[in-house]
Order: structure tokens, then C-alpha cells, then sequence
């Protein structure tokens, strides 16, 4: 193991280590704690000026109270899950099938069908940005979620076809070969024989697509506006703009839209480091 | 006998049981590669094209041959405008390439065994998870010359107080310091997983053979987390360029247009109140595809020198 490990350090080391982590965590992590504080003093406190000194009362239920019941937040909640969960399945379905042909199949165009996937998911944006808005315009589907969610599962596509078929590259590729002896179809290969090994895989980017999605900001800002569609991301420049100044509300307001994927990290870490260190650090 | 019998099984099979080695690939890929085309890889064409006209998103497109780029490299519409986002591609490229050194001395900070690491290790990766409009929003506070900790802070040391993100000198490092945050903690995260697969017997050849310390980190432990490196460039890079929700949150391109990048510089022009000229936009899109193109290469020759192994 390398730095050396605490053990073999003398016990004054391991006490300094111990004493240090802490100290490291609050300052690496001050700008959200401040956040946090914020998001449960009351309002009084800001007009007062007293931004750092002890909250003259706990209003957390208040703040979050406000937040949940009286603003636009639990609308732009409802369409983040809306947007994320179909474009999940949707990239994961189409991918696990790509992955499977370019990870199992020897043909011509293979490589190549590949590097267009992985050169695509490093395009900027924003050589897709004007025709992208044009063609979801002529589709109708400017300003809805489906418009958002079509897009987004095209998009990432690239990605999960990239980490699909580095997986199913890793796979024993006997056990097809085995099962093709048997006459089983390519189909039956598919879904009895490789979808079950790829549960690692699929979980991992789950998680990791919910994240990308839920956190997505620009095309929410060039595909959609206003409440009815937009995801909480860009809701929340809507939401700060009703409440200006107020940084309590604003404070709750952003932890809340950060929650979820906060809360889908914690739940799944080892699929989420898995899918993130995309399977190629083990 | 069989030798008979298989021409016989062979004129039975349907044509799909015949083919299916051919037809399965193309079969799975369709709907993968048709989504692809139809939402990426098109679009990249349709906006080189657009490149070469005048259009207001509404209106017909006027053909102008290659003006818009022209009017680029003169600047004839926005004073400064280009070179600085330019100029500050560069800034986000260079100091965004921090987070890798910073998330290496992080995860072997934290690459220990006492009790409760595990939670800190994902504390310590939380920034990474939040989406960058939270970090923006945090950061601006964080700034704030009212009340932001940044200037409760210096004012301890008598120092400040600096608007950070209202001074055309620094506001770009500003909003880099915000991105580097969470960037920091996706290296970090990539670094500590490479560290677990450290072959452990090649760290006590090296003790043994007395290296330690930085000496024992450059030639025994980095050339083993060659992998995590090369990861953590493709990553840190696309994202410098890509760097678009912080500049759109923390300032609009402010002030007077001093933080802007490309990504952001571009979608100004096409859709906001500077008027939609998507033309030009799409020819400012085309120089950061031509800048990223560079890096997407190298990768992808890395990747194919990878196969061919």
C-alpha cells in the first residue's frame, strides 16, 4: 500500500492523521456547509446582517416548509424524475443492445461504428445546440419533456455503448460460444445468456446516467422553458429570481435540487465509482 | 449417414436461422446507431453547413460563404468578444489540468485504513455529485462581497475585501477555483480506485530498495496508475471545454463580457437577447469542435493503439 500505511507510522503520525481528517473534511466541504447553515436560519437573520453569527432561531421546517409548499420546486422535482427515469431505461436498453453486437460480433464496420459512439460523446454541445432545437421544434416537442428525454437518450447513448461493450468484451466469451453450440438463437444468447452478467454494468450506469441527467443543465435551458417542463436545474434560476435575496429559501432550494442524486450516490456508491471509473481502473 | 442428412437440415433452416450471425449485429445496433446519427453525428454536419449562412432562426438562410468566420477573425460584430472567450479556453484548459495533481495528493491523503475512511472518502466526493448549477450558486455566495465566507476569511488576515466575481481580473479564476471543485473530487475518486490495484509487492521491492517518499510516488506508484491518469486528462479536458453551467450561473459571461468561453460566447449570440444569429454561432461551435477534435483524436488513437494490442 502506498503512502505507508498508519500502522507501521510511529503513534504520534496515526493521532496527528486522526486529528487532521476532520479538520480537512470542513474545509474542503465549506462552501456547502455554509449553504446549510443558511438554508435554516430565518429570514430576519439576512436583513440583520448576521450571515455568520449563531441563527437567532431554527427554521428548518419553515424554510424547507416554503420551499415544498409554497413555490414551483416540487413541479420542477416532479419533471426532473420524468425526464431521468425514461431517458435511464432508454439509454441503458439501446446501449446494452450495442454494446452486446460490438463486445460479441467480429465485423468490418465494428471499430469504426465504435469510435463514431465514443467521438460523438465528446462533441461540445454546442455543435449540436442549433440544429438539435430546430429539429425538436419541427418535431413539436419544443418546451415538453419527451423533446428533453428523446434528445438526452440519443446523447448518452455514446457513452453507455462505450462502457457496454468494454464490459461484455471482458465476458467469457465460451459461454456464447457454448450456448450457439446448443443452436440457441442470437436473441435467446442476448437475453438469457449475457443480460444476466451484465447486471453489474447496468446498474452502474444507471446510477451514473440519473446523475448526469438530473445535474443536466444546458439543454434543459435550450429545449425547454417555464415550469410546465423544465427540470429543477434550470427551475432554480426561476426560483431565485422569485426569491431574490432571500437566502434562506434560495439555500433550501438548491439542497433540495441537489438531493436526489446525492441520495442515489450514497444508496449505490459501488456501482456509481464502478460506472465513473468506466470499468477500465478495477 | 449424416453427411447426407446435413445438406437436407441445411434447405429446411429459415433464411433468419442461416443468417442470424450477420443479421443479429446489425439487428442490435439499429435503433442504438439510428438515435446516434439522427441526434449527434447529423446535427455536426447541419451545423458546419450552417456555418456558411446568415440566418435569424426564423427567416430564410442567406448563403454567405465563409463571412461569418471571417467576421471572427476581425471581429467585426463584438468588439473582443471572440478572443477573449478564446483566451479564457485556454486559462479554463491550463488551470483546469490542477484537479489532477490536486486529486492524486487527496486520494493518497486519504488512501489509509482507520476507522470511518469510507464515509470520508465519499464526503470528500460529494462536490462531484451535485449538479454545477448548486456548485455555481454555492460559489457566488461563497464570493459574495457582502457576506460570502471568501471575505469573512481574508478579513482575518486584514486582507480583502475582493469582488471576486465583479473584477474583470479575477473573476475567470474565480469561476475556475469553483469548477475545479468538484472536478478535484472526480480525480480524487479515479485515483483512489487506481491506488486499491497497486500491485503491493512492487511498493516493498521499492522500499527495499529504498526508495520512498516522492521518489517511490514518480517511478513505482504513477506508472501504475497510468489507467486512472489517462481517464482523468480525458475527462478534465472535455470538461474545461465543456465548461458552460458555472459561467452561465455564477456570471452570464460578466462583467462586460470578461468570464465568457466559447460554449458560452456561443449560445449568447444564437438564443439570448443578443439576437439569434444562429449562423455565426454555429461557426463559433465549429472552432471549439475544431479544438476539441484535437484532443478527441489523440484519444481515440490511444484507444485504437489499446485494441490492436
Amino acid at each position: 500500500m502506498f503512502p505507508t500505511p498508519l500502522e507501521k507510522r510511529p503513534p504520534a503520525a496515526r493521532t496527528m492523521y486522526q486529528a487532521v481528517l476532520p479538520l480537512a473534511l470542513v474545509v474542503w466541504l465549506l462552501p456547502l456547509l455554509a449553504v446549510a447553515i443558511f438554508s435554516i436560519k430565518p429570514g430576519a437573520d439576512f436583513t440583520n446582517a448576521n450571515y455568520w453569527g449563531v441563527p437567532s432561531s431554527f427554521d428548518f421546517v419553515d424554510n424547507y416548509g416554503q420551499v415544498f409548499f409554497n413555490s414551483d420546486m416540487p413541479r420542477y422535482l416532479l419533471n426532473s424524475f420524468t425526464i431521468t427515469i425514461p431517458t435511464v431505461i432508454g439509454a441503458v436498453a439501446l446501449s446494452a443492445m450495442a454494446g452486446f453486437a460490438l463486445g460479441i460480433y467480429r465485423f468490418k464496420a465494428n471499430i469504426w461504428i465504435f469510435f463514431m459512439f465514443v467521438a460523438g460523446n465528446f462533441v461540445p454541445f454546442q455543435i449540436l445546440m442549433v440544429p438539435v432545437r430546430d429539429l425538436t421544434l419541427d418535431m413539436g416537442l419544443y418546451n415538453t419533456k419527451t423533446g428533453l428525454v428523446l434528445f438526452h437518450v440519443a446523447f448518452q447513448t455514446g457513452f453507455c455503448t462505450l462502457f457496454m461493450r468494454n464490459f461484455i468484451r471482458a465476458l467469457p466469451f465460451e459461454l456464447i460460444e457454448a450456448a450457439r453450440v446448443e443452436g440457441i438463437s442470437e436473441i435467446r444468447i442476448f437475453w438469457y445468456v449475457v443480460l444476466p452478467l451484465m447486471k453489474p454494468a447496468l446498474a452502474a450506469l444507471s446510477v451514473l446516467i440519473f446523475t448526469f441527467i438530473w445535474n443536466d443543465y444546458f439543454w434543459a435551458v435550450v429545449l425547454t422553458q417555464g415550469p410546465e417542463s423544465q427540470p429543477v436545474t434550470a427551475g432554480i434560476t426561476a426560483f431565485n429570481s422569485e426569491f431574490r435575496a432571500m437566502y434562506h429559501l434560495m439555500s433550501a432550494g438548491s439542497i433540495v435540487a441537489a438531493l436526489p442524486p446525492v441520495a442515489m450516490f450514497f444508496l449505490m456508491q459501488k456501482h456509481f465509482i464502478a460506472g465513473l471509473t468506466l470499468g477500465a481502473v478495477k | 449417414m449424416t453427411y447426407a442428412a446435413v445438406p437436407q437440415t441445411e434447405i429446411k433452416r429459415s433464411y433468419w436461422q442461416r443468417n442470424q450471425q450477420t443479421l443479429a449485429p446489425m439487428l442490435f445496433l439499429a435503433p442504438a446507431v439510428l438515435f446516434f446519427v439522427f441526434y449527434v453525428i447529423y446535427p455536426v454536419f447541419q451545423s458546419f453547413n450552417l456555418s456558411l449562412y446568415e440566418w435569424d432562426g426564423l427567416g430564410t438562410k442567406e448563403y454567405v460563404g465563409l463571412r461569418n468566420y471571417e467576421d471572427l477573425y476581425y471581429e467585426y460584430i463584438d468588439r473582443d468578444a471572440f478572443y477573449t472567450s478564446l483566451k479564457n479556453n485556454v486559462i479554463w484548459l491550463f488551470l483546469y489540468l490542477l484537479a489532477i495533481p490536486a486529486g492524486l495528493f487527496i486520494a493518497l491523503f486519504l488512501n489509509q485504513t482507520v476507522t470511518g475512511i469510507r464515509l470520508y472518502k465519499s464526503l470528500f466526493f460529494f462536490p462531484f455529485v451535485i449538479s454545477q448549477v448548486v456548485v455555481g450558486l454555492v460559489f457566488t455566495w461563497f464570493y459574495d462581497p457582502a457576506f460570502g465566507f471568501l471575505n469573512v476569511f481574508l478579513g482575518w488576515f486584514g486582507a480583502g475585501p475582493i469582488n471576486m466575481l465583479g473584477d474583470e481580473r479575477y473573476v475567470t479564476y474565480g469561476v475556475i477555483i469553483a469548477g475545479l471543485w468538484p472536478q478535484t473530487a472526480y480525480c480524487m475518486i479515479l485515483y483512489l480506485t487506481g491506488l486499491n490495484a497497486v500491485n503491493p509487492e512492487q511498493i516493498e521491492a521499492g522500499r527495499l530498495d529504498g526508495a520512498k517518499g516522492l521518489r517511490m510516488l514518480w517511478h513505482v506508484v504513477l506508472p501504475q496508475l497510468r489507467p486512472a491518469t489517462f481517464i482523468a486528462f480525458v475527462v478534465t479536458i472535455i470538461g474545461a471545454l465543456r465548461s458552460f453551467d458555472l459561467i452561465s450561473i455564477m456570471t452570464s459571461g460578466g462583467p462586460f463580457g470578461s468570464s465568457r468561453v466559447l460554449a458560452y460566447y456561443m449560445f449568447e449570440v444564437a438564443l439570448s437577447e443578443y439576437g439569434f444569429r444562429m449562423g455565426y454561432g454555429a461557426a463559433i461551435a465549429v472552432v471549439l469542435f475544431a479544438i476539441m477534435m484535437v484532443f478527441i483524436a489523440y484519444f481515440l488513437w490511444s484507444m485504437y493503439r489499446e485494441e490492436k494490442r
